[in-house]
């Protein structure tokens, strides 16, 4: 375990009588790239902004290292924050807004000059330094921004959904540039987003959040792998979530069928939630030995790497990504094999998600844009 | 050519009743009562220095003011509860609804050597204080009726600035004194130019406010030039001639008021 930097303690929000976040515990190791994930309204900016000094919680402690900032004001805190819309000084061109911490600690100017050109120089700006802010595109702006926060040498940088703004391909891009500048300096990153493939690509570690609690807590790997509950599951990539019963250790009868497991600790006949990724399930003819199951295809979509295919089993619908096609209409046969199981215990999520009959990329479209909103 | 057509009627307006006033001006600022070219009215409006400096520093002075006491008050109601604001800036253009000839004569009544002001003085046992007809007097008259035009615009930026423009500036290091002077203040400049021009240019060429304040002793431009078109001095060609003047003086004023905008900044009303 790294040096704790950052640690809340039993932090409870509320805003305008609404529990925003209730006995929140979180331990950020110095030098951590950790992003705080969830969908709008589950409160991860909110514990941004409690660590920036913004939000003062109701109850419960702040500490950084082994001091605690409860009290302390924004600008005496070690950290600084990337905001949403970027929040640069529009008085002020490039490079005055990369020197306005500087200038506020008295350095001097030769001193400045050469930060602010190391600076431009980390996040590919070299030779804006004069332009004026308004004249610079998204992903540029975004650019000041880091340089800004970053020239304050601060020992944590918070980033509250700093890509949300810019279209897919400059996002990527970003994502990789943001990894390399926090692997560069070795800084701790406090990373908010509700974009689940931006959190497992970027971070050490990925706290998952709903409704003002931590839901999971691990690095993208077991997230993905081993999530702890169905609104883990389901909000990490897809997944189709059914109802099962551990029979016994390394036991789990779903969708009818006894199935070898490598989960244990259930007990006897426990109720559970059973995972299967779409990609780990493989296609094959009706009636051979590794049909687990059978069912009717509803749906094909041609993804671009894979295909994408809605298949009716007894009136539950399984989404199915591979690179094998079939037709609408086909009857295919599922097939599994141990490892492609994931079991969870039951949840409050339990049974309201993981079923792909209501599906449609529309909705999670409309899903998606809803998230990217601004979020307090 | 659409929006050329919407903006017709006013162009016509603009023409007819302010290019053409304004030109007309200018011919007779140029010419005797003959209509014979000359200069002499330009060399004429010389002799009246005293009243173009006095008209300009006392217009000047209320405008300092007007800043003075309007910016703390636009900054404290931007930041009051938004159903708050609306109320406040009510109060704010609440005597703009009266006549303003009331308005104004209502402070004569006030500061009249017999006025109330004095009289309750006088109840408690104090020293009457002679105010009227003082320049003292024009510049209170010229601050109380021109400072909702210094809050308003100021009010109007200091609203748009985002509020997490702020933040990133107390996250970056800045208390509330350095948020002030190093983010507000300069993000405000375009509402306060705009304000200062609103009030200035209006308080220089005001001549009812010195005329029903000032007496006789507080003669501004603008009393120089109504009394040479309705007074006894009638004389349209040197009025035309100081107005001329006037004009060019307030357009450098206005020059150099925005210099001090270095024309990096956001959009606000800025006039001229």
């Amino acid at each position: 375990m790294l040096k704790p930097i950052i640690t809340l303690k039993d932090i409870a929000v509320s805003f305008d009588g609404e529990q925003v976040l209730k006995n929140f515990n979180l331990t950020i190791g110095d030098g951590e790239f950790v992003t705080l994930l969830g969908p709008s309204g589950c409160g991860k900016t909110t514990v941004l902004r409690t660590i920036g000094g913004f939000v003062t919680p109701d109850s419960g402690d702040v500490f950084f290292g082994d001091e605690k900032i409860n009290n302390v004001p924004p600008h005496k805190r070690a950290v600084n924050t990337i905001f949403q819309k970027y929040a640069l000084f529009p008085h002020l061109n490039v490079y005055e807004n990369i020197a306005f911490g500087m200038r506020l600690k008295g350095k001097k100017e030769d001193e400045i000059q050469k930060t602010v050109t190391e600076m431009l120089h980390m996040v590919n700006l070299n030779g804006m330094a004069h332009r004026g802010v308004g004249q610079l595109s998204g992903g540029q702006q975004q650019r000041v921004a880091i340089a800004r926060a970053l020239a304050n040498e601060p020992k944590v940088l918070l980033l509250d959904e700093p890509l949300s703004a810019l279209d897919l391909k400059l996002r990527k891009d970003m994502q990789n540039e943001l990894k390399k500048i926090q692997q560069a300096i070795g800084i701790t990153f406090i990373f908010v987003t509700h974009d689940q493939e931006e959190a497992l690509s970027m971070s050490d570690t990925v706290v998952v959040m709903d409704k003002g609690e931590i839901q999971q807590i691990g690095s993208p790997i077991d997230i993905y792998n081993e999530p702890k509950n169905a609104f883990v599951a389901d909000f990490i990539g897809e997944s189709n979530i059914l109802d099962g019963t551990m029979i016994e250790d390394y036991l789990v009868e779903v969708a009818g069928q006894r199935f070898k497991s490598l989960d244990r600790g259930f007990g006897k006949m426990a109720p559970v939630d059973v995972v299967i990724r779409p990609e780990d399930i493989d296609i094959v003819p009706t009636g051979s030995a590794a049909a687990h199951i059978n069912g009717v295809v509803t749906s094909v979509t041609f993804k671009g790497v894979h295909y994408e295919i809605i298949v009716d089993v007894d009136g539950f619908k399984w989404m199915i990504q591979t690179t094998d096609s079939a037709n609408v209409g086909d009857k295919i046969g599922l097939a599994l094999t141990p490892d492609d199981i994931h079991v969870m215990a039951k949840s409050v999520y339990s049974g309201t998600m993981g079923d792909y009959s209501t599906f449609s990329d529309e909705m999670e479209e409309a899903l998606q844009e809803e998230g990217s909103e601004h979020e307090d | 050519m659409r929006t050329k057509l919407i903006s017709a009627p006013y162009t016509i307006w603009m023409t007819l009743f302010i290019i053409v006033p304004m030109g007309l001006v200018a011919f007779f600022a140029f010419t005797d009562k003959s209509g014979a070219f000359t200069l002499d009215n330009i060399a004429r409006v010389g002799q009246y220095s005293n009243v173009f400096l006095r008209s300009i520093w006392l217009g000047a002075l209320a405008t300092f003011i007007s800043l003075l006491l309007g910016y703390p008050l636009a900054y404290t109601i931007a930041k009051a509860a938004p159903n708050r604001q609306s109320f406040l800036i009510l109060l704010i253009m609440l005597p703009m609804w009266m006549n303003f000839l009331l308005r104004t004569y209502a402070w004569m009544s006030l500061l009249e050597d017999n006025g109330l002001i004095n009289n309750m003085l006088a109840a408690v046992g104090l020293p009457r204080i002679h105010m009227i007809n003082t320049a003292g007097a024009v510049v209170l008259g010229m601050v109380y009726n021109y400072i909702p035009y210094m809050i308003l615009p100021i009010y109007s930026v200091l609203t748009k600035i985002d509020n997490s423009v702020i933040e990133a500036a107390q996250d970056l290091g800045a208390n509330n004194r350095n948020v002030f002077l190093k983010v507000v203040l300069p993000m405000s400049m375009p509402g306060v130019i705009s304000g200062v021009t609103m009030v200035f240019v209006p308080a220089v060429s005001t001549f009812i406010i010195s005329k029903m304040l000032g007496g006789g002793g507080n003669l501004l431009i603008g009393d120089l030039i109504d009394m040479q078109f309705l007074g006894s001095a009638y004389n349209p060609n040197l009025g035309s001639a100081i107005s001329l003047v006037l004009m060019v003086i307030i357009l450098i004023c206005m020059g150099i008021m925005n210099q001090f905008d270095d024309g990096e900044n956001v959009g606000g009303g800025m006039i001229l």
